[in-house]
């Protein structure tokens, strides 16, 4: 039996007075997947989420989460889903213990909080208040608020925003767990890094809008072209040499003894350029697939100037 | 998966509140230490005269001391706290709990009302042995002011903490207490001067203080007093529904 997805948003629309945060955005989370939501500083990927988690009221658009309605059938939604905010949300006069206990409280059945410290290294702080928690400290408690439900659905926004790396180590595997225990997670991120590491799906969001998805291996193809860079010790005559592989593809010269061939790079392609090279008597010295990176992705799809 | 009962996790949220206020020294001092020595300066030291209209110095003074301790729990407290868990994001994250908004609100109230029931015992009971002898007949009014007063200066929180910088509430809500406190509240208003007499009468925190002196002095229900409570409670609490915000 197929699943109905996690998260469901059609035509989502958001405004703060004059200003549009959210333009008419969709997104599909599957069940007992993570759901990558990538963009830019300001793209409307909080505003989403937190429409999603019943803290904000939507100007337009559908939203289902576990195919309810976030608002309307918040009572329902909120022991399933659990959230972990881009501002933390822990009170900072008390123990980081305390407030874990606390939350856990509001549960007919939590998780055992004990072992939830253990697995992401709250023992240490346990006795601290959360004014005096290092950043990574505050992130993986706000984490484990977020899991002491046993939540279908987690929402984590920025998770590892402000995390040193063993910290956020720490945090990706954790949520490789979730996902693996068939938990669906939703989270927001612009480190492309963390969207590469840990995402099933990928959305890619700019301007309010979902300008790409798909899985980060389809997005990285979407392009469709790749590129061969080939450096050699003798001139190279990039007119002959796009003769020779005919037109799916372009050799751009970069130097006398250097070019680059774009287009659809496959196995074949590399045998006929070293075919072609070794009847030209050319020696190859270098020979380099570029692959498409994430980021190249998406600083194509957003733009390369800074905001 | 699976919520807690709610009367489980609104309980569990007011213990949390109340701990927390316990915890924290400065909020002993406003809502405990400063209304004990307040009764016990103003029931001993001789060298203040007031005007007790007949009855004893520590009649006069304890139920003007309880209304005074019950705006500092319902008000400057929680404003203060409320305040700071705008600010940081906690009234978000517990919005998304099964204890949801409405708990959380019902929680923090479960947390005044705690706190009251400890400052009813301990200033009550200091109250009693400085030879405090309350008119039982009041009791009902007593606890109808209380309530009234509670809602009113609960909502004047609220609406503090919804509007207002946190930084800016610490200062807010102190000020208000102290400025308050000799406003009719810890003693009656017929020692101020006549025109802001007349003014205090018109403010939720004189109408307390009438209010509880006529109770527990008299025996008697103060309707005036009660009358402009519980209007305050309405239009406070109108407007902080309306201007609470929760982030």
């Amino acid at each position: 039996m197929p699943l109905s997805p996690a998260v469901e948003v059609n035509g989502l629309v958001k405004r703060y007075g004059a200003n549009v945060a959210v333009d008419g955005l969709d997104l599909v989370a599957a069940a007992g997947q993570v759901t990558a939501v990538l963009g830019p500083n300001g793209a409307g990927k909080t505003s989403t989420v937190e429409i999603c988690e019943g803290l904000r009221h939507r100007d337009g658009g559908q939203v289902r989460v576990l195919g309810l309605d976030p608002v309307r059938d918040a009572a329902v939604l909120r022991p399933q889903v659990g959230v972990m905010l881009q501002d933390g949300g822990l009170p900072n006069t008390q123990r980081a213990a305390d407030v874990l206990q606390h939350v856990s409280r509001m549960y007919a059945d939590p998780a055992d909080t004990a072992e939830l410290s253990e697995r992401l290294g709250l023992r240490s702080f346990a006795r601290t208040t959360v004014r005096r928690l290092s950043g990574g400290e505050r992130q993986r408690l706000a984490l484990a608020v977020a899991l002491v439900g046993r939540p279908r659905l987690v929402f984590l926004d920025e998770p590892s925003a402000g995390l040193d790396p063993q910290a956020r180590r720490a945090v990706w595997d954790l949520v490789g767990e979730l996902s693996q225990d068939g938990v669906s997670v939703v989270l927001t991120t612009h480190f492309m890094a963390e969207a590469e590491a840990l995402a099933d799906q990928v959305v890619i969001v700019d301007h309010g809008r979902a300008i790409a998805s798909g899985t980060v291996a389809e997005l990285v193809a979407s392009g469709g072209t790749t590129t061969l860079r080939v450096e050699a010790a003798q001139p190279v005559d990039a007119a002959a040499l796009a003769a020779a592989l005919g037109g799916r593809f372009t050799v751009d010269p970069a130097g006398r003894t250097a070019c680059t061939v774009s287009g659809p790079v496959d196995p074949q392609l590399v045998a006929v350029l070293t075919r072609w090279l070794a009847d030209a008597g050319v020696q190859l010295i270098r020979l380099e697939l570029g692959r498409r990176t994430l980021e190249d992705v998406f600083l194509d799809l957003t733009g390369r100037s800074l905001r | 998966m699976t919520a807690a009962p709610a009367s489980r996790r609104i309980g569990a949220q007011g213990a949390f509140e109340l701990r927390a206020v316990l915890r924290n020294g400065e909020q002993v001092m406003v809502t405990v230490l400063l209304p004990l020595m307040l009764l016990g300066g103003l029931a001993r030291a001789t060298f203040l005269t007031f005007d007790t209209a007949g009855a004893t110095r520590i009649d006069l003074v304890t139920p003007g001391v309880l209304a005074f301790a019950l705006m500092s729990s319902a008000f400057t407290s929680p404003a203060i706290t409320t305040a700071f868990d705008r600010r940081n994001g906690v009234l978000r994250l517990m919005a998304t709990t099964p204890l949801g908004p409405t708990g959380l609100l019902a929680g923090k109230l479960v947390g005044v009302l705690a706190v009251q029931l400890a400052q009813v015992v301990v200033i009550g009971g200091a109250g009693l042995v400085l030879g405090w002898r309350p008119d039982a007949a009041g009791v009902v009014a007593a606890v109808v002011a209380w309530i009234l007063g509670t809602t009113a200066w609960g909502a004047a929180a609220l609406l503090a903490a919804g509007r207002v910088r946190a930084e800016a509430v610490i200062a807010l809500a102190n000020i208000v207490l102290v400025l308050l406190a000799f406003g009719g509240v810890v003693l009656p208003a017929s020692v101020l001067p006549a025109g802001l007499a007349h003014l205090v009468g018109w403010l939720p925190s004189g109408a307390l203080g009438e209010a509880l002196r006529a109770a527990l002095i008299h025996g008697t229900w103060a309707v005036r007093p009660l009358v402009v409570l519980a209007v305050w409670a309405a239009g406070l609490g109108a407007a902080a529904a309306r201007w609470f915000r929760w982030s």
